[in-house]
Formats: structure tokens, sequence, C-alpha cells
């Protein structure tokens, strides 16, 4: 289906209103009815259009009222029994500067007349809202005022009292007092969704020539998200948690390979600076109420000194639930979720890598996943998503956090999950294991200088090393390279066996951790056996030396099918496997161009 | 472009915004032909057939269109 996620198409999802609803209505999600009164200071049809297919997204299925043209006045003042026959349970009041254009000063009027037009234009208003709410007493939402499209008094407009600039802003302002007096009163800030749009842009004329609609056809979906954003957050429909990923989202790096001095946070740099304010505006989402917690891939000591880094902002006690493990994400969100008692619905995701975006859209039911890229759009991403609309605030809000979190530590849920070897396959995985050419020798050195966790020896070499490895004779040299669906991942993989006899001595093995659970291991493994055996090799050697980092693959050999031959006490292990019989284990990508196997 | 051409993206462009695959419109098809085309689908309509192709029709021509043959005359026309 088409994107409803900022930043989404305006003009895609206008023109497919028809087709979005009916996948909506199909999808088979329960929703509860709201009855929404529209009352228009312009055409409101495709308003309600773009509405009901974003508030069906939201779980809300909404029935309209719609005023007939332009009479949103003469509905709210005189009655009318159509209205009163609808009993809406929420009045929606669709006004805009073509509304306020009768009201406006005169030029060289004076300040008492003008004090007089805005008296009416407000006037007019605020009686409005005290009928409809004597008479309906339900919320009610009100827009405020875009800018208008000329400036007759250019600069001046903006300050002199006659100015229609002013004028709006004056009309804003006395929407916004009324707004902060009333309890079941909000305002609809089109000042703001207008400029993020841009005027020029916003403003059509020819639209309201001939349609009589306040703005251009697809700047419509953008004014009915952010009406939709106030509306589900009055019917609970907000997310309560955002589960963010640590590395490239938190801070730049990777906390895991780079240590907690080469990660970037704080302000030495622009990238420390840019993760940094991305850190304190999640702050202040937590400091509003909204919980936070991580999933991230990493252990779980790199991911707490990555959150105790001294430039950072956020601190490890500030989230309810840390998940830093090598677990797929789709599964600790959902334990997550579980441990807090929530459903996992309420729950934003944060994450730079789009293949654990796409994993966790796939298998997370009705997960908010926004696609945060480049770091510096972060906050504008999550920002204009609406996610945790802050339309009223409680001290419940502000205090959730420190609910949720004892309820976090009572339960620990364990929780099977999909299929996982299909969301491999439908990656659609090509691989590329060959001895290291040319192009690839630095990229493969610095890989071996790079490399702490999935790393078996953290074996280092020069790029002299490399290139005798690769051509001398004497050793076994492959790179692995990984492309997915999603895009090319570079060269991922290296692995050195030394040729001693019929004997293969694994020197070097190993893999970033971007491409970890894909089977690209396994891959490898497959590689490495087939040339041993072209070469005469009946037996490779596989060697563990453990690390503060490389804990992860301390078990690697045995999963590979390898048997352990010798331990130490310092926890080196050995490993052997005869390749005599030796069966292909990866069964998910596509190497070299062949077949799965 | 040929005329074929024109109507094959027109067409889509209907299929699209009518939600409806089975839509075949040819010149003298006109909103009486087509069950939900009433005046508020040919907003979306005329802002979806500008876009595909590029043009942006007078508010004149918006309101003097008669049928889908007067259409495709005005895009073959600016797409020259």
């Amino acid at each position: 289906m088409i994107s409803l996620t900022y930043p989404f198409d305006g003009k895609e999802l206008f023109e497919n209103k028809r087709s979005l609803r009916r996948e909506l209505l199909a999808d088979g999600s329960k929703r509860m009815t709201k009855r929404i009164a529209v009352l228009g200071g312009s055409t409101t049809n495709d308003f309600c259009k773009m509405m009901e297919i974003f508030l069906l997204d939201m779980g809300i299925a909404p029935v309209f009222y719609q005023s007939e043209y332009g009479q949103y006045a003469e509905d709210a003042m005189f009655g009318n029994p159509e209205l009163d026959a609808f009993e809406p349970d929420l009045i929606y009041i669709h006004t805009s500067f073509r509304n306020l254009v009768k009201f406006l000063p005169k030029r060289g009027e004076t300040a008492e007349g003008v004090d007089a037009r805005f008296g009416e234009a407000y006037g007019q208003f605020e009686a409005i809202w005290k009928r409809l709410k004597e008479k309906f007493r339900c919320p009610i939402i009100q827009n405020n005022f875009e800018f208008p499209g000329y400036r007759l008094l250019g600069n001046r407009d903006a300050w002199d009292i006659s100015g229609a600039t002013r004028f709006v802003n004056r009309m804003n302002m006395a929407f916004a007092d009324y707004a902060a007096a009333e309890d079941t009163f909000y305002i609809n800030d089109i000042q703001f969704v207008s400029a993020c749009y841009g005027l020029d842009k916003w403003l059509d004329d020819s639209v309201w020539y001939l349609y009589k609609y306040p703005c251009a056809l697809e700047a419509i979906p953008h004014w009915a998200f952010n009406t939709v954003k106030i509306i589900k957050s009055l019917y609970g429909k907000n997310k309560k948690v955002l589960a963010l990923d640590l590395d490239n989202t938190l801070w730049g790096g990777v906390v895991g390979d780079d240590g907690v001095d080469g990660i970037e946070i704080g302000s030495e740099n622009a990238t420390a600076e840019c993760f940094k304010a991305f850190q304190t505006y999640v702050k202040e989402q937590k400091q509003l109420g909204v919980m936070l917690t991580v999933a991230s891939k990493n252990d779980l000591q790199n991911a707490l000194d990555g959150l105790n880094h001294p430039d950072g902002v956020l601190r490890p006690e500030e989230f309810i639930v840390i998940k830093a493990d090598w677990e797929n994400k789709d599964r600790n969100l959902m334990q997550t979720a579980a441990e807090m008692n929530l459903g996992v619905d309420s729950f934003v995701f944060a994450d730079d890598n789009p293949t654990e975006r796409a994993l966790v859209k796939a298998n997370v039911p009705g997960i908010a996943v926004p696609e945060m890229d480049p770091p510096h759009d972060y906050i504008r991403i999550l920002d204009r998503n609406g996610y945790f609309e802050a339309t009223v605030i409680s001290e419940d809000d502000i205090k959730r956090n420190e609910m949720y979190k004892a309820n976090a530590e009572r339960a620990q849920a364990e929780l099977s999950f999909g299929d996982y070897t299909e969301y491999l396959l439908s990656l659609n995985m090509q691989g590329e294991i060959l001895p290291f050419p040319e192009v690839y020798m630095s990229r493969i050195t610095q890989l071996t200088n790079k490399s702490n966790q999935f790393n078996l020896t953290t074996r280092r070499y020069t790029e002299d090393e490399i290139r005798a490895a690769a051509s001398d004779g004497e050793h076994i040299a492959l790179y692995g390279k990984l492309v997915d669906r999603f895009g090319d991942n570079g060269v991922v993989s290296v692995v050195i066996g030394k040729k001693e006899g019929e004997d293969l001595h694994m020197e070097l093995w190993l893999m970033s951790c971007r491409v970890l659970k894909k089977d690209m291991e396994f891959a490898m493994l497959d590689q490495v056996v087939a040339k041993a055996k072209e070469q005469g090799i009946e037996r490779i050697v596989g060697y563990y030396y453990p690390t503060a980092k490389n804990n992860m693959v301390r078990e690697l050999y045995g999963k590979f099918g390898f048997t352990k031959i010798r331990e130490d006490e310092e926890g080196n292990t050995v490993w052997e496997l005869l390749t005599e019989g030796y069966q292909k284990q990866n069964h998910v990508i596509r190497i070299n161009g062949g077949e799965l196997s | 472009m040929t005329e074929a051409e024109l109507f094959t993206r027109l067409n889509k462009i209907f299929r699209k915004v009518f939600d409806d695959s089975s839509i075949t419109v040819t010149r003298r098809t006109t909103a009486k032909d087509i069950e939900d085309w009433d005046s508020l689908e040919h907003i979306t309509l005329i802002g979806a057939v500008e876009r595909e192709f590029k043009v942006k029709f007078t508010m004149k021509e918006v309101s003097s269109m008669k049928n889908v043959g007067e259409m495709a005359d005005l895009i073959a026309a600016r797409a020259k």
C-alpha cells in the first residue's frame, strides 16, 4: 500500500483515495466509529475523504456530516435539523484565510476602526464555539489561519495596523488564548503546516476559483493529516513508546567496533552535534510522557557504555527496557511490549537500518516504522508524524515512565514468533564470495583492523599481508559481499586459512555486524569447504580467541558443525571439521550468480 | 505521442482515480458513462491527468471540457 507515513507523497495519496480506502476497509482490523461534523468555510469533500483514509489507518472509522458549502457560521448559529440529528462526537470548523477576507481592515483606517473589525471577526468565531459547546457538548477543532497570498504593504504588512499579515497573526493569537482557557477546544495549526509545505505551493488560486478549495489539491492530504493527529490523540490512538536502535541512531558509529571513545556524540564535529540534538529531542519527548526503550544488536555492556558516554544526553536509567543482544528485533520488540503489558501497536520503532525496519514492519502488527534517514532529519521525521501528539498533557503522562519501568521489571515473557527463513528468502539476497581482487585490498585490510565483534581471532593485517595471502599459494583467502533488495552492503566478510599439508588453519574469520542473522556466515563456510576440497584439504581447523568484544562468536564453530578439540584456561578453543561429506548450510543466499542450494 | 499512446495513459489514470479496472475510455466517453464521475471526482481526475502529462489546463478549459476527446485534444496540443 502507498505510504501514509511522513514524508508521504500528497499527490499520490490524493489520486489513489479510492483504492486506499478499499484496501484499508478490507484489512480486517477492528475500528471504533466516530461521528465527525465538518462545518466548512470552503468545499470539504476531499478533506473528509483524506481524513477518512488517515483515520482508518489509525483505527478509527469516521462518519461525516458536512455542512453545505461555506455554511459553517449558519449551521452553528442558527442550527440545522440534519446536524442536530447527526449527534456529532466531534465538531471540526474548517475555515481558512478566505473566510477572513471580508473582515480585513481597509487602508488608512484608524486603530479604533481596525479594532472594531477585529472584534467582529473574532467575535463571530467565539460566538460559534460557545453555541456549539452549549448545544453539542463535544470537542471542537478549529483551523487557525494561513498567511495571505500577497502583502499589499510588503514587509510593512506584518506590523502596520491595517496589514492583513498582522491581522492574521492577531486572530491566531486570540484563537490560541481561547484554546488555552478551554478544556475541549483545539487549534489545528494551519499556519504551521502551510509554512512547512511552503506557502506558494500551498496556495493555488485556480482551485479556489474552480472548486472553492482553500489550498492546492496535493496539499489537502497534509492538511487532513494534521487534523487527524488531533482527532486520533483525543481517542487514545497516540503511540506511547519510542523504541530506539543505538548505533547510528542515537550516536554515530558502532560502539562494539569503534569503542565508546570512537562513537560520535557531543560537540566535537557536525555528526556528533547532530546526534546530540536528536538525543536531546528524545529526552524532551520523555519528559512529556513518551516511554523509551532500546532495541539494539549489541552486547549489553557495549550498549550501556555508549549510553553512558560523557557527552550523551540520554542515560541507561531513562529507558524502561533495554534489549541489547543478538536476537532479531521483531522478536525483541514483541517481548518488550509483553514485559510492559502494552500492545506492540503503541510502539514507534526508530532505526537507521532499512533492513531492520523492513523486518519489523513485516512482522510486528500495528507498529509505526518511520524511514529514519538521514540523521539530521530524524527529529523532523518523528515530529511531523505526530505519533505522540500532545493534545492533552496530564500528570499521568508525566509519571507514566516510572510506572511502566516497574511493570517491565516484573514480566519477562518469551515469545515465539514468525517464520524467519521466509523473511530471509524475501530479501532476495545475492552473495559474491571470491578470492581477493585488487580493488578490494584496502577495504579488506580496513575490515581486518576494524571488526571486533564478529571476529574469531581478531588478527590484524597490513595491506601487504593481505596481498600475500591472496597470491602466495599457501592460503585460501575469500571475501564476501552481500546485496539484498534494499541495496548493496558491500564487502562484509573476510576469511583467511593457511594450508599445511591436508589441513587448513583458519587464521581469520570475520564478518560485519550489519549482516548478522542473514546466514552469510554459512555461505562463507560453504565456499571455504568447496575451495578446500578442490585443493585436497581434508580437515579445517578453526580457532576462537576470546576478547572483550567477540563473545557473540564463542560458539560459532560449534554452530557450524565443527568439533571442539582443545580448550585452555583463558577460553581459547580449537575446532575441527572434516571436509568429506560436508553438506551446504546456506539455503537463502544465491552465491556468485548460482541457484539456491 | 500517438493518440493510442495518449489513450493508454489516460485510461490508466481513469482506472486509478475511479479504482475500477474495467474502465475503457474513448473519445466519446463523458461523465455520464462512468458511474462515479461527478463534479467532485472531476477535481481529482483533472489533477491526476495534469500530473501524468505534465500539463496545466486553464480554468476555462477545466470548466468547459465536454468529453474525453476534448481532454485528449488539449493534452495533445500541449504535449507538442
